[in-house]
């Protein structure tokens, strides 16, 4: 061992350096390969999903299935109904959902950041945002079906809801957080009233943030069957009362592609594909809003 | 130097035996100082001597953040404004702030000056109008935004955010301009006309500039103050601060021997 002088006097080696720098190009080379495998794992999976749902959908859809309701076993029909039903509970779900969950975000982030309330109310939602949604489903059919001794598309939506509103809260006050506290420090400057602050400035910074949370928490429930089972149940017919079981596109998938019934199978695969594209679709929405600049 | 007008300075802002603390920490010590009206007053020192915290202190900016304290007295026009009756949103109409980094709302142009107006006057269309060309005109800023009102206040590059956020301040019509290192995120041509403007400005306001600057201190400030470590180690007006300052130390931080 050479002494505290010796190393720091001594000339640099740069043969040493040189063996240094080609073990780390190698560590680098094997680690961007791991990372491309893992990609193209997961790509796999999922082109393949795609693929298939396609293959699949495409030959179900037609124009019955858009204007049909949904058919007995081998006769002809459509998912109109389903399709409805969906479209209805996802909507109003997202409708009541949403400013709940937006105005606990504004909480968290801009009036109690760390007090007690505040971290209680972030780990409740922590755990509301990991819990299944068959936990969901059973609560709401424990609490809204049995007591009102009925499905319907009330129960359907309450569900759906308590489904968005975590992700909304946990999305919003994370957008939230992201505006510079210069922006706040500046409106407050002008004289400009708390309310004013948080509706006109830091809320506005980060709309496209907040809506997109709103639209991956949409995009979420579109496909959430389990809640669904026990509270909105399934309709064949067309309802528009919420009061009554109501169809929806994910119920009816797991009934239909369960069935031995070809005609039902052909039905579940061209909701899946409508399901898929719906999806996607808010997706690249949520995907385009983020990327526009404020 | 006329010497007739000195003495018939009024005086604005008069800071009385003021101490800020962030918590437990004290962050100016007995701090007395008197800023004229219509004048250029800088602050200069290393970073850390406080003389933001006292900026801030000016428009009760720190009352944002409940760990903050300050006792004392600061009086504008002969009244407490830290114990003052009033809503601070008064106070603050009174005495706008500037910041270090531009702070464009995410609105308008147009939309960022008017925020401000509609939080204190109500104006129909035309006059509003009218109010935020006077505004960005005073700011330096008219003739090169008048055609693109409508587009976001983030299209504009950096010194023409600050202008524009100096116009925003303006717009509600203040007595007192604060200005927290306007400068120091932009480039020198901005820095230019900032400057020049800071210049144009005490006709009708009384500026404060805190300031990294020395020679941004010398070009556009009437009175300097000198801090270190929360401490105000001497105030005067510029000219003598600059060429035959009192104390050692003032002399070592504005020569650039410590600092």
């Amino acid at each position: 061992m050479m002494s505290k002088d010796a190393v720091l006097t001594s000339p640099v080696n740069e043969q040493a350096r040189e063996a240094r720098y080609a073990k780390r190009k190698l560590v680098n080379r094997v680690a961007l390969t791991m990372s491309l495998m893992a990609m193209a794992f997961g790509l796999f999976w999922l082109t393949w999903i795609l693929y298939e749902t396609v293959r699949l959908g495409v030959g179900g859809l037609t124009m019955d299935t858009l204007s049909q309701m949904t058919p007995p076993p081998n006769e002809v029909g459509g998912l109109a109904n389903a399709i409805y039903g969906s479209f209805l509970m996802v909507t109003l779900a997202a409708l009541v959902g949403t400013p709940i969950g937006v105005m606990a975000g504004i909480y968290l982030a801009e009036f109690d950041t760390k007090g007690w309330l505040a971290s209680t109310t972030r780990f409740v939602n922590d755990i509301l945002l990991s819990a299944p949604s068959i936990v969901i489903g059973l609560f709401v059919y424990a609490v809204v079906v049995t007591r009102f001794k009925a499905f319907s598309g009330y129960a359907g939506i309450v569900a759906l809801a308590i489904i968005v509103i975590p992700v909304v809260i946990r999305t919003t006050e994370n957008m939230l957080q992201l505006v510079p506290p210069g922006l706040r420090e500046a409106a407050y400057a002008l004289g400009a009233p708390k309310w004013k602050v948080i509706l006109n400035i830091t809320l506005r910074a980060a709309r496209a943030g907040v809506v997109t949370g709103v639209l991956l928490a949409v995009a979420r429930i579109a496909g959430e069957t389990a809640p669904l089972l026990f509270t909105a149940l399934s309709n064949q017919f067309w309802t528009s009362s919420l009061s009554q079981p109501m169809a929806s596109l994910p119920v009816t998938i797991f009934k239909f592609a369960m069935s031995p019934y070809e005609n039902w199978q052909k039905l579940a695969w061209a909701g899946v594909f409508i399901i898929t594209l719906a999806v996607l679709g808010l997706n690249i929405l949520a995907r385009v809003l983020t990327r526009s600049k404020i | 130097m006329n010497t007739a007008t000195d003495t018939l300075e009024r005086t604005k802002i008069s800071v009385k035996n003021l101490n800020f603390y962030y918590g437990k920490f004290h962050a100016l010590k007995n701090i007395n100082l008197e800023i004229p009206e219509n004048k250029v007053t800088a602050f200069i020192g290393p970073s850390g001597c406080g003389k933001s915290t006292l900026l801030r202190i000016f428009n009760r900016m720190f009352e944002l953040y409940p760990e903050q304290r300050a006792e004392g007295e600061i009086l504008l026009d002969g009244e407490n404004l830290l114990t003052s009756k009033k809503d601070v949103a008064l106070l603050r109409a009174k005495v706008g702030m500037v910041f270090q980094k531009p702070t464009p709302f995410p609105m308008s142009i147009f939309d960022n000056i008017a925020f401000g107006v509609k939080l204190f006057d109500s104006l129909n269309t035309t006059d509003m109008e009218e109010r935020v060309e006077w505004a960005l005109r005073k700011a330096a800023l008219w003739t090169e935004v008048k055609d693109k009102l409508n587009q976001s206040g983030s299209s504009l590059s950096g010194g023409q955010q600050q202008r524009l956020c100096i116009a925003r301040g303006i717009a509600i019509k203040p007595e007192v301009l604060l200005l927290d290192e306007p400068c120091s995120a932009l480039d020198p041509i901005s820095t230019a006309k900032v400057e020049e403007l800071i210049t144009e400005l005490k006709n009708d306001y009384t500026v404060v500039i805190v300031t990294h600057n020395m020679q941004q201190a010398a070009r556009c400030s009437d009175y300097t103050a000198y801090m270190y470590l929360g401490d105000l180690m001497e105030f005067g007006s510029t000219e003598q601060m600059f060429f035959k300052p009192t104390r050692k130390e003032t002399e070592d931080y504005i020569t650039g021997r410590f600092g």
